[in-house]
Formats: structure tokens, C-alpha cells, sequence
């Protein structure tokens, strides 16, 4: 019996799974948007997609979407080019790691919410806040991820480079870089994850545009619809970009014994 | 006079080493002396602890001395040096690079580049039968294939000294002798010094024409003894008299060091 149900399952490609996977979304939606007590929170689709289409119309949607991409790739990228050199001075001088990591853990278990007021105090409104907020989100993470990576390095595989005759140098750029790559791509792939979550703290300083800083103001007007959408197209932002990385991760660490993390 | 015919490549000279550990010092090796010779196969036993894969590293230029020195071809030994080959145990290939670029590594740092690494990666794999998987990734070959991969990107750097520490001890029993055979009929053919270090008495024996058995801590050179089963050898050799009575000899002088260790 269960080995046929298995046989079964296996024989259904990815794809039809994922297909399955959606019909299912979507009938948990229907029927979250009939039950009396979810269906304000939860309109149908076709009232979701109206309710996108208003804020289309109102010239809102496409402003709010550059802004919030804008505030995540700044803050992104720049939590990256912080994190990578810090995280390789962690890794090689231990009075700099002895100092920096217990700030970066202690740090991390604090929702972001949390200390955005102090950083709307020192940096006032608009889109530097903002972006201040995603830079140390993503710093955070990205820079314990790639330390890890740093030094878990293969002790062996230094050793054996040097004694093929490779200097310091040679041994970064064509040991440690490689070795390391894989957790740098795991690390760029949790940082964008963060970034998006990280997005409805950044935007409550007193944006002026963005997604989650409309899904704030919707929220006190009670406009479900057009709010259900926004929340919808932050998971697809995600997720495509979730797959963009993991793609490249294929493409890039192919040649890891195992991998996933 | 002597020396005028054998090619002095490696003299350890005294060689002592001491680790700093929550309990005070631990003496890893203490007083060794070695000569190592052009085209001598030499062996090294003896129970774990005993200081043999510390006396590797310290040939290697990958540990040092506390005191004590070792000279490679007359000049003192201060770091890593392409003159001295070693195949690790865990066999360190780059994981991100195939079968023929971890080749080309060793040839690259000697400053070929190009086709000609290439063309001379092919030549070192082709002796250890391996030109077919160049273009895989070290995680698509057993064990074994990684082995003779370390062995061929230690062969390309071309050593003076090849320093093997446990080289076939991950591998399943039947691969270890092939690999032995393999590494055996090599040797014959070109007779590059090595220092071999295993835990198995008679890996040791049928590689070496000298097994140096070592003492447990702290670790020093316990005895000598000479091979004198001529080559070729091959695996029907483990079944001649000579050679089970060198197992014997050997065997009791090193369980007698494991029964040390125990106490």
C-alpha cells in the first residue's frame, strides 16, 4: 500500500506538483474569502486584482514599488560591501572577532522594529532611514554567513596548496575565494530574504511611498483588497528572487559535495 | 666516500618537538635522527600518537621543529617547498576544480600555463589511468580515484622527496592493495624517494626497502629494519616466507609500542 502511494507520488513530475501545490492556495483562498469571519481580511481574487487595479489607477502602485526596491537593493548592496571585509577581518584577526561578533549576535535577536525609532532620531525621515534599516539587517546576517564560511575553510586544502608552492596570495584568491564561494551565495540569498522582511520596519519612518508603508496605511482604513495584493506581490518578489540566486548558486557550486542550507 | 654514490636528499637532525597542551608539555618527538637517500623507498610505523605524521608535517615544512633541524639537499628547512611532495590522507583535492585543473594546480605554481599544463596534466593522469574522468568534479570518483588524483598532482609538481602520511588508510582494503600495486610498479619504474607513513605493517613491508619503527611518546626512532625482499613485488609477495617473518619481527617490536601506549 505505501509503497504504491510513494510510486505514485514519484511519478508526478515537480512541475504538476507545483501546479497542485497552487490550485490548493488558491481553494484555501476561496474559501477563506466565504467563511464570514476571514472574508473581510480575505476578498476573492478577482476583488484583490480590482483592488490593485485601483491603486494602479490612483498613480500609487508603480511609486510605491520603485520605492520599495530602490530602499531594498540600496540596502542590500551596501549590508553586502560592509559584510564581506568584515567578515573575512572576523575570520583571520581574532581580536576583531573577539570584539565585533557578540555585537552582531546580540544585535541580530532584536526584531528590527524595534530600534527604528533611534534610527528615525538620527537620521530623520525619507529614504536614508530606510535604507539604514535593510543596511544592518542584511550586514547582520550576510556577515555571519560568509565568516562561517571563511573559517571552515578545509585546513588540508591550505596545507596542499602551500606545498605545491603557492604563496599567500595564490592561496586566497584560488583557495579561500572558491572555498568560500558557497557561503557567500547562501549569504547573498538570506540577505535578500531579509532585506524584503525587513521591509515594513524600514518603511515605518515616515516613508512616503513603498509597499509596506501603503500596507501600513491601508491597514488603517480597513481596504483589504488592494492590501491583500501588496502583501502577495512582496511574496513574489521574493521568491523569484529566491530562485535568480538559487539558479546561480547551481550554476556557480555545482561542484560541492552537498550542499543546501 | 659513500655519499659520493647515494644522493643524501633529506638529513633529520635531532629533531625534537614539544606541544604546549592544558597539561603541560607533551613531548611529540624526541632525539630523531634520519637520513633519507635518492630513490630510497623508506616506510614509518607505529601506534597512533606516536609522532609519525608530526614528523611528516615538520619535513614538510608544514609544522616546526622546537629543536632540531631538517635539511633538504644541504639547505635548512624553514617552511613548504615544491622539493618536498606530500599526498594527505584525506586526499585535499580542490573540490572546485575537475580532475585535470587540481593536475594543472601543481603545475601552474611552477609557472607552466596554458596548453602545456594541460598537455602535462594529461601525461600525469594517464599514469594513474584517470584521463577518462579529467573533466570530473572530485565528488563524482570513489576513494580510491581521488587517491591516485592526489598521487598524480603530487607527481606533476615533481618532488626531490614524495611524503605520503597514511595515503591508502581511508580506503577500503581491496583498493588499498590496488593502489599499493599501483604505487609499487611506479616506483620501480621510477624510483622517487619516499617517505611513507601507515599504520599497517605490512603496507609497510611491501612498499619499503627500509621500515623505521617508532616508539610511543615521546616519539623517537625505535628501530631500523631493512627490507631485503628484492623487487619487482607484488601482492603474492605477502605470502613468502621472507616476508612473514619480517611481518612477525615487525609486528611484535610495534605491539610491544601499542602495549606502551595502553598503559
Amino acid at each position: 500500500m505505501e509503497q504504491k502511494k510513494q510510486s505514485l507520488a514519484s511519478r508526478i513530475p515537480p512541475k504538476v506538483w507545483l501546479l497542485i501545490s497552487f490550485a490548493a492556495a488558491m481553494l484555501l483562498w476561496y474559501i477563506l474569502s466565504v467563511i464570514p469571519t476571514t472574508a473581510r481580511a480575505f476578498p476573492n481574487v478577482v476583488v484583490t486584482i480590482q483592488g490593485l487595479m485601483t491603486m494602479v489607477e490612483r498613480g500609487v502602485f508603480w511609486q510605491d514599488l520603485s520605492s520599495s526596491l530602490i530602499s531594498v537593493v540600496l540596502g542590500y548592496v551596501i549590508g553586502f560591501i560592509i559584510a564581506l571585509p568584515m567578515a573575512i577581518l572576523m575570520a583571520w584577526y581574532v581580536p576583531v572577532r573577539n570584539i565585533i561578533e557578540p555585537w552582531i549576535q546580540f544585535i541580530r535577536n532584536i526584531p528590527p522594529l524595534a530600534y527604528v525609532p533611534l534610527i528615525v532620531i538620527c537620521a530623520g525621515v525619507g529614504r536614508r532611514p530606510q535604507v539604514i534599516v535593510i543596511t544592518i539587517a542584511c550586514f547582520l546576517i550576510m556577515c555571519v554567513t560568509i565568516y562561517q564560511g571563511v573559517i571552515n575553510v578545509d585546513e588540508t586544502l591550505i596545507k596542499a596548496a602551500r606545498v605545491l608552492g603557492a604563496t599567500d596570495r595564490d592561496i586566497f584568491i584560488r583557495v579561500i575565494t572558491p572555498a568560500t564561494l558557497p557561503f557567500i551565495l547562501t549569504a547573498v540569498r538570506l540577505g535578500a530574504s531579509v532585506a524584503l522582511t525587513t521591509l515594513i520596519a524600514a518603511e515605518s519612518t515616515g516613508a512616503i511611498a513603498g509597499l509596506g508603508m501603503r500596507i501600513r496605511s491601508l491597514n488603517n482604513s480597513f481596504d483589504s483588497a488592494p492590501m491583500l495584493a501588496y502583501v502577495i506581490i512582496i511574496g513574489i518578489i521574493g521568491i523569484t528572487v529566491e530562485k535568480i540566486i538559487k539558479f546561480l548558486e547551481r550554476k556557480l557550486t555545482g561542484w560541492q559535495e552537498k550542499r543546501e542550507i | 666516500m659513500a655519499g659520493e654514490e647515494r644522493n643524501l636528499i633529506v638529513k633529520i637532525d635531532n629533531v625534537r618537538k614539544v606541544y604546549n597542551t592544558r597539561n603541560g608539555e607533551m613531548v611529540a618527538l624526541n632525539g630523531v635522527d634520519l637520513d633519507i637517500y635518492e630513490n630510497e623507498f623508506i616506510c614509518v610505523v607505529g601506534p597512533s600518537g606516536c609522532g609519525k605524521s608530526t614528523l611528516l608535517n615538520i619535513i614538510a615544512g608544514l609544522h616546526e621543529a622546537t629543536s632540531g633541524a631538517v635539511y633538504c639537499k644541504g639547505k635548512k628547512v624553514t617552511g613548504t617547498g615544491t622539493e618536498r611532495g606530500v599526498v594527505f590522507q584525506q586526499y585535499a583535492l580542490f573540490p572546485w576544480l575537475t580532475v585535470k585543473k587540481n593536475v594543472m594546480f601543481a603545475l601552474e605554481m611552477k609557472g607552466i600555463k596554458g596548453k602545456q599544463a594541460e598537455d602535462e596534466a594529461m601525461k600525469y593522469l594517464a599514469k594513474v589511468d584517470l584521463t577518462k574522468f579529467a573533466d570530473h568534479y572530485p565528488k563524482e570518483l570513489s576513494g580510491g580515484m581521488k587517491q591516485r588524483v592526489a598521487i598524480a598532482r603530487a607527481y606533476a609538481a615533481n618532488p626531490e622527496v614524495l611524503l605520503m602520511d597514511e595515503p591508502f588508510g581511508a580506503l577500503d582494503a581491496q583498493t588499498r592493495t590496488q593502489l599499493q600495486t599501483e604505487l609499487l610498479e611506479t616506483w620501480e619504474k621510477d624510483r622517487k624517494t619516499c617517505f611513507f607513513i601507515t599504520h599497517d605493517v605490512e603496507e609497510a613491508i611491501i612498499l619499503a626497502q627500509k621500515v623505521i619503527i617508532m616508539s610511543a611518546r615521546p616519539g623517537r626512532i625505535k628501530s631500523i629494519v631493512n627490507i631485503d625482499i628484492p623487487y619487482p613485488r607484488n601482492q603474492e609477495t605477502k605470502m613468502t616466507p621472507r616476508f612473514l617473518e619480517l611481518k612477525n619481527e615487525i609486528w611484535s617490536q610495534v605491539y610491544q609500542e601499542y602495549l606502551e601506549v595502553r598503559k
